[in-house]
């Protein structure tokens, strides 16, 4: 299959996707959209012959502006330009997470510093602000008082970007020292792992320590949940438990789409790339059967 | 400061290691046999991201910094 990969820097989990689709003699055409330009019938990117490209760009609107441009012109793009939209930004993640009946932390947006003020209070202290698009646990902020709500909503009206001034306010979840990361493929676990540090924010890009996860029936269900209410593809899902470890009682929090996995990879024993490729093997197999299909009609 | 120097190095089989050098120190510093187009490399002297700009020959230059929307 020819295989493209829209990307802008190649991390760790690139190379070993790389190595994965060349192993099994894929033809991969690396796509830095930095390189590229989008016009409204076409691309300067190589893009007609491929089966399928995938988005690694580590920039979001790149990614989205890209995807969108590609699913355009009908070339097969994963994730979808949609689940990529949702999942880009934090407040249309947690209302279709909602709208799925997945539970998920008890979430408002206000648009001004004193209605935001109003949130805060209303949720108590600690509550947890988060900018709506961002990732890596940047800019998040666990407000314990009122005087630091204060200061920082007023830091990010004055400083920030505009997206800065929707303020995204959050209950704050006890979780107990870890959380937990699902990759799925169109809902289906590919591996899982716990995210553990001393520190509130437990992301692995933030130091937290990795150790693989198993999901139990109700983690499963809301990971396939939670990959569906976001329009399916290759997913991060990420879990707090509730009450405890053994509660098994869960909370999604998030959902991201151009998921890393080196650090899964590390930390499981499941071949991770080797099940990114079978899927988008999959994928592509399943587009060309439509496109021969419609071809057909 | 930000540099932006480009300084090519050399490559010689798939095997062999990737030698290079460094577009901020000036030392050399060896790659991954298998690097990529696109990678980014710590450097071994002062950890600064260095992104493979081409392999043939091998150009290494300060990798662009951190921005707001990069993530997952």
């Amino acid at each position: 299959m020819q295989i493209g990969i829209l990307y802008s820097r190649i991390r760790k989990d690139e190379k070993l996707l790389l190595g994965e689709l060349r192993e099994r003699g894929h033809e991969v055409a690396k796509i830095d959209v930095r390189k590229e330009r989008f016009g409204l019938e076409s691309t300067t990117a190589d893009v007609a012959d491929l089966d399928i490209v995938v988005d690694r760009c580590l920039s979001t609107s790149r990614s989205l502006y890209a995807t969108k441009f590609l699913d355009s012109y009908g070339v097969p793009v994963v994730n979808s330009p949609e689940t990529g939209d949702i999942c880009a930004d934090k407040a249309k993640n947690s209302l279709a997470l909602a709208r799925a009946d997945i539970p998920t932390p008890a979430t408002e947006v206000a648009f001004t510093k004193e209605a935001a003020m109003e949130a805060i209070e209303e949720f108590g202290y600690p509550c947890v602000l988060k900018p709506v698009v961002g990732s890596w646990g940047r800019l998040m902020a666990k407000i314990d008082t009122r005087n630091a709500a204060e200061a920082i909503l007023e830091h990010k009206e004055t400083l920030g970007h505009y997206e800065h001034k929707v303020f995204y306010i959050q209950e704050f979840v006890d979780k107990p020292g870890r959380d937990v990361r699902a990759l799925a493929v169109d809902g289906e676990p590919v591996a899982a792992m716990t995210r553990s540090s001393d520190h509130w924010l437990t992301n692995a890009a933030k130091g937290g320590e990795t150790k693989s996860f198993d999901l139990d029936d109700r983690a499963l269900d809301l990971v396939e949940r939670a990959s569906e209410a976001v329009g399916g593809g290759m997913l991060g899902v990420d879990l707090m438990e509730v009450g405890g470890t053994d509660s098994g009682e869960y909370t999604v929090h998030e959902v991201n789409h151009t998921v890393e996995f080196k650090a899964l990879d590390a930390a499981s024993e499941v071949d991770v790339p080797a099940k990114v490729v079978d899927w988008l093997e999959a994928k592509a197999a399943a587009a060309a059967d439509g496109e021969a299909a419609e071809a057909h009609t | 400061m930000r540099v932006h120097g480009r300084v090519a190095g050399t490559m010689t089989s798939d095997t062999d290691p990737v030698v290079a050098e460094d577009p901020i120190t000036g030392e050399e510093i060896e790659l991954p046999a298998d690097v990529e187009v696109g990678e980014i490399i710590d450097s071994p002297v002062t950890g600064t991201e260095l992104e493979v700009i081409s392999l043939d020959p091998v150009v290494l230059e300060e990798a662009p910094e951190l921005e707001e929307d990069w993530g997952e």
